[in-house]
């Protein structure tokens, strides 16, 4: 192949070379204007939920355990108002082969890769999901590449992303690691156009149907448990497709509870700046990721991406860096659970809502993430430390990104912080209409669809662009 | 000098400064993009100097010479004794007082 391999020419050819890597003809659910037939496209190229089910305990995935929390509960009580403080309860989707929720999303792509008969598999992640991939690619037969984005140009990486790409390795990828910059992309692109493998996206289809089991055994696991659904489930929210998945199963089994999506704050910080890579201390659940992908899901490596949280969230709270940092050491403290991090995020947002929530009510936190060297609280402070972040304790809202990490002095000082929802939706309206674009009457019950509204407020949010233009 | 067919980690150039993508911010500008990736080395090479690799997928690559064998130097860090007292702390109030 005698191609232009430069920045450029390679950009130029994305829409070729997703088209032949991922195997869905995104075009067939265009309208041609801004809509576009998401359900459509979640139910040509998906599987049923059955299947699903069937595909993931073919390869030890999901049936997960729920834990209920009752130290912690009883902590949340002690920092409530009298009858306030609901039970919280913890899914333990560690338990999953790869140690993280992302092996349900991994399991369905590595089966359709299999069964168009590609040969192998590409996935870019710094995160969990790169394990996800390598795992059910171990068990699949086929080749597996990572792509990460991993150190600075001093070449120092986080420990939390190196202990990820050795666990890509031991389970057989082949691990590409790359300094920071949003030009992975473009390396990302050129392997799978040199190796003709699958993309292995987490914002396909597959990726996202692969987590409706999640919110589906949610809600059947507790009804057999305790004869009702939890009133709210907290998703720890990045690139949507968690959040996504799991409400999308709930309502599924017919289960209507409060889905909140929570997101460390890093407000300050630019994700693609060298200096402050290092000066982060979650490299994912944050709002680097949250935010960006709430507002404009079609920001992600396929044309079109199923992961679209804004269409779920009933809240969106942040919460701090030492807030999770703290409350992943009650756990282990208080539960006897060792668990990794990044996946506390709603854990430590759980811990806050529950204090607003009568004792009589339940609250699920969705997720928990395997932990070990590098992925765990200790090396992560300790690598803030070295890299002159203050930790200290104090009050959290106190804490500046990239600066500070303020360990809460007590547990009554870890607050949930809301994100204005209607401030995301206005600006998925104003990024669809970019360029002008006049929206048809499909386009603007599309963006009401989207923004989980009505067309009215579509309607006023486009004559407020107008207006200010 | 690394003989051929051991396994080794390998570095390169991707993009120089220059030719980094226009939405990059200012400070990421001023340095490449660089990779690593491992594989078995494909001739005898010194450290230091170019030498060819097959990745684990069987892609060619090239790149600088870093070192063989290469192993996994994170750990646990240096011990943050902040944890012992959230630890403690949470330890009292659910289970202290009048004990």
């Amino acid at each position: 192949m005698d191609r232009n391999r430069d920045y450029t020419s390679v950009m130029a050819r994305k829409g070729e070379i997703m088209k032949k890597s991922v195997g869905i003809d995104y075009g067939a659910f265009e309208s041609g204007s801004i809509a576009f037939d998401y359900e459509g496209m979640m139910r040509e190229t998906g599987y049923t939920l059955e299947e699903i089910i069937k595909i993931q305990s073919h390869v030890h995935v999901g049936n997960t355990p729920i834990i209920e929390l009752r130290n912690l509960t009883a902590l949340a009580r002690k920092c409530a108002k009298p009858g306030f403080g609901a039970r919280i309860l913890i899914k333990d989707e560690a338990a999953n082969p790869s140690g993280s929720f992302k092996a349900r999303r991994a399991a369905i792509a590595i089966y359709h890769a299999k069964k168009l008969g590609f040969k192998g598999v590409i996935s870019a992640t710094s995160g969990n999901y790169g394990a996800a991939v390598a795992s059910q690619a171990a068990m699949a037969g086929l080749k597996c590449i990572v792509v990460q984005e991993c150190y600075d140009s001093k070449g120092l990486g986080q420990p939390e992303i190196i202990e990820k790409a050795r666990k890509c390795e031991a389970l057989g990828a082949e691990v590409v690691q790359l300094s920071v910059g949003p030009e992975l992309f473009y390396k990302f692109l050129l392997l799978l156009e040199d190796t003709g493998y699958f993309n292995a996206s987490l914002y396909t289809p597959f990726g996202i149907a692969g987590v409706e089991t999640l919110g589906y055994e949610i809600a059947v696991q507790f009804q057999e448990k305790y004869g009702r659904h939890p009133d709210v489930v907290v998703c720890t929210n990045a690139g949507g497709g968690n959040l996504t998945g799991t409400a999308r199963g709930l309502l599924k089994a017919n289960a209507h509870s409060i889905v909140v999506g929570a997101s460390v704050s890093l407000a300050g910080l630019h994700m693609a700046s060298d200096g402050q890579f290092n000066r982060k201390s979650f490299t994912t659940g944050h709002t680097g990721f949250g935010v960006p992908f709430s507002s404009w899901p079609d920001r992600s490596d396929v044309p079109r991406s199923a992961a679209r949280p804004l269409r779920y969230m009933d809240r969106y709270v942040t919460i701090t860096q030492g807030s999770v940092f703290y409350m992943t050491e009650a756990l282990a403290s208080l539960e006897g659970l060792e668990k990794g991090p990044a996946g506390n995020t709603s854990l430590a947002a759980a811990f806050a809502l529950a204090q607003e929530m009568p004792q009589d009510q339940m609250i699920l936190v969705q997720e928990t993430e395997y932990t070990g060297a590098g992925k765990h609280v200790q090396p992560q402070l300790s690598f803030a430390r070295e890299n002159g972040i203050k930790v200290t304790f104090g009050d959290p809202k106190d804490e500046v990104p990239g600066e500070s990490l303020i360990l809460p002095a007590h547990p009554s000082l870890i607050k949930a912080t809301d994100v204005d929802l209607d401030h995301i939706r206005k600006s998925l309206i104003k990024t669809a209409l970019g360029g002008g674009k006049t929206p048809t009457e499909r386009d603007i019950q599309f963006l009401a669809e989207e923004t989980r509204k009505d067309e009215s407020f579509v309607r006023s949010a486009i004559a407020e662009l107008q207006k200010n233009q | 000098m690394i003989k051929k067919g051991a396994w080794v980690r390998i570095h390169k150039i991707v993009l120089e400064p220059r030719d980094r993508a226009p939405q990059v911010p200012e400070d990421t500008k001023t340095v490449p993009l660089e990779l690593w990736v491992k594989g078995w080395l494909q001739k005898d090479a010194e450290i230091g100097k170019e030498a060819e690799i097959l990745t684990r997928t069987g892609r060619k690559e090239e790149g600088t010479l870093l070192e063989e064998n290469p192993t996994y130097r994170h750990g646990f860090g240096e011990f943050v004794p902040e944890l012992l007292v959230i630890s403690d702390q949470v330890r009292e109030l659910v289970f202290g007082g009048g004990k």
